[in-house]
């Protein structure tokens, strides 16, 4: 009985009514006849659920507003009785003369850098691991592969010895470095590439006696697109929400990205005591320091999901 | 120059284009590898190297062999992180997964209002760095100004403390959970997003439910995707750093200096400069992950060989 109506409910969403029904895409299928097919129960379940994923970000906000009295006084996830979101804005800009504003300098600097790099070594490595057959190719992939497993931090440590001794400790180079290294990214490549760029392309290139680096700069690249802005992401925030790393890596607060900057001023309000508190400051500063990422996801998500396709479902 | 083309010296040309091939390949991927074998292979042994050995105050640096592992494997402190990030790994990662894996067949199904602008704000908190999540919940959690203790005092009940020892696990749980959820279920929900839809509409037109469609057809087809992000969820918990460190400022009676394996590696090598030590947990701490990996994968690929 419910048969009928689905596939005239798809029927009619086609653009040509009544297409081949094995063509029939699923989202246009879906966009119709709300009535029939949404539920109240799960929308009101998954609307619920959300509400705990914003719980904090709006306690951020408001907590933005308050000054120091009113955040340790008044009800959490309502406003205090002073509205001190410029006066706490100053302060984020102007406490230790604007270092604020290197800090984020510093975290894009890092984040895009990192991101930039992981994303050609990644892309160049998986697209030839999936289009060449090469002496050593196998053996060096499953290297490769076996290396997702291996904990990033466990191997902070060692790095940090080796920089020291090269004396790049407490630069940029300490920072950067590590994060160009993404095994993920290799393998999610060679997964995106293995589909996208079928290899009567390449031949018929070489046929044309286009070389090799021709063919991966102006027709590999082209179609390994989306696949590269997922690992150029994926690089991106890695190395925008690093803690630990910078961490080790860097004295000197002028080179310090968001993460390590925020944390220390908490500690240092949280052990000086009322003199030098700064929580409200801190506070301010996170939700300053969070919004560039959280509107670049909001407009970039259908690059996290078009990439990721591929290597979720053939991996 | 005809001859160059001439039949005989077919074989040799092959050669010649295969040799070319290589070395582009060889091109392509040795920026990478080079980068690779020096910011992690090298470093991997090197840790491995500086775990067999022991500064002294006499003689400096000395070959110790495993002298350092077994001082870890009977460290108390190092095995009650192990054992914690165990218990962790049992209870946190199935309810965060099971949690994406609900909300990305739910939105996946087409059957939520608004489920474009649900996914959006469920992968949101992903975009805020470990820390700073920390730090937020770290107000949140806080038993006289955080808006949770609030909320159930106003209606008349004892908050519990949820920076207690007791309930920090759990409080750091919640945070993981709250980062990572978004991140998984764009995972799950981008390889639902590939299926073809042929493969479950002839079972939508039998009348199969949406339930039976989710647990038949739906999951076993992702079921690559999900063993991803169980895999990268493992990993990820034992290497968990940033929250210990920032509750331990808030709550230092219930963050210990070896709360978590990778907050006592950091604690020994940078705190009380004992790096050949710290290099061995680091070391244990690495296989841990790789052994239960492994055998994650393992348990799946044989439960996919016996169905």
């Amino acid at each position: 009985m419910s048969a009928i109506p689905i596939v005239d409910a798809a029927g009619a969403a086609e653009t040509t009514p009544r297409g081949p029904e094995a063509g029939l895409p699923r989202r246009s299928k879906r966009r119709f006849d709300p009535e029939n097919r949404r539920s109240t129960l799960l929308t009101i379940v998954l609307w619920v659920i959300v509400l705990y994923f914003l719980f904090p970000l709006v306690w951020l906000v408001v907590a933005s507003t308050k000054n120091n009295t009113d955040l340790f006084s008044s009800f959490g996830l309502w406003f205090g009785k002073d509205f001190s979101l410029w006066e706490n804005l100053q302060s984020v800009f102007s406490v230790q003369n604007g270092i604020f504003l290197r800090w984020g300098w510093n975290t894009i600097f890092y984040s895009v850098v990192s991101g930039l790099g992981a994303a050609l070594l990644s892309t160049m490595a998986g697209y030839a691991f999936a289009k060449y057959r090469f002496p050593g190719g196998v053996l060096m992939f499953s290297v490769v592969l076996g290396a997702i497993m291996v904990p990033l931090t466990a191997l902070a440590i060692p790095t940090y010895l080796m920089f020291s001794n090269f004396g790049i400790t407490n630069t940029a180079w300490a920072i950067i470095l590590p994060s160009l290294v993404s095994p993920f990214g290799v393998f999610l490549m060679r997964v995106y590439a293995a589909d996208a760029i079928p290899d009567g392309l390449i031949e018929a290139a070489r046929i044309d006696g286009a070389g090799e680096f021709r063919i991966f700069w102006q027709v590999g690249l082209r179609l390994l697109g989306p696949g590269v802005v997922t690992v150029f992401l994926f690089a991106l925030v890695a190395t925008w929400n690093n803690y630990l790393l910078p961490l080790i890596m860097l004295n000197s607060p002028s080179l310090f990205p968001l993460t390590v900057g925020l944390a220390q001023q908490q500690s240092a309000s949280a052990a000086g005591g009322g003199s030098q508190a700064l929580f409200s400051t801190v506070i301010t500063g996170s939700l300053v320091s969070v919004i560039p990422l959280v509107i670049a996801f909001l407009y970039l998500q259908r690059y996290w999901q078009s990439g990721l396709a591929t290597g979720g479902v053939k991996g | 120059m005809t001859r160059t083309s001439a039949p005989p010296a077919r074989r040799p040309r092959h050669n010649a284009t295969q040799r070319r091939q290589n070395r582009a390949a060889y091109l392509f991927v040795a920026p990478f590898m080079l980068i690779f074998i020096a910011m992690l292979v090298v470093p991997l042994f090197y840790s491995g190297y500086l775990s067999f050995f022991q500064d002294r105050l006499i003689g400096g640096s000395t070959f110790v062999g495993f002298q350092n592992y077994v001082r870890a494997l009977t460290d108390q402190g190092f095995i009650d992180g192990v054992l914690r990030m165990g218990g962790f790994l049992l209870v946190q990662v199935p309810i965060m997964l099971a949690l994406a894996l609900f909300i990305a067949l739910a939105v996946d199904s087409g059957r939520v209002r608004g489920g474009k602008y649900v996914r959006l704000l469920v992968f949101v908190p992903y975009a805020v760095p470990g820390v700073l999540a920390a730090l937020m919940w770290g107000y949140l959690y806080g038993n006289d100004f955080g808006p949770i203790a609030q909320t159930i005092r106003a209606t008349g009940l004892d908050a519990p403390n949820l920076l207690s020892p007791d309930l920090i696990l759990y409080s750091i749980m919640n945070v993981v959970t709250w980062g990572f959820v978004g991140y998984n279920m764009i995972i799950m929900y981008a390889a639902l997003r590939s299926i073809p839809g042929e493969l479950y509409e002839a079972a939508e037109i039998d009348g199969a439910g949406q339930f039976r469609i989710a647990w038949s057809i739906k999951i076993p087809a992702i079921r690559p995707a999900i063993l991803l992000t169980v895999i990268f969820s493992i990993i990820g918990t034992f290497q968990l750093f940033a929250e210990p460190s920032l509750f331990d400022a808030i709550a230092p009676n219930a963050i210990s200096d070896s709360y978590t394996p990778n907050y006592y590696a950091y604690n020994l090598a940078f705190v009380n400069q004992n790096i050949n030590y710290a290099a061995a947990i680091a070391f244990i701490l690495g296989i841990v992950i790789m052994i239960v990996s492994y055998v994650v994968q393992l348990s799946t690929q044989r439960r996919e060989r016996l169905s």
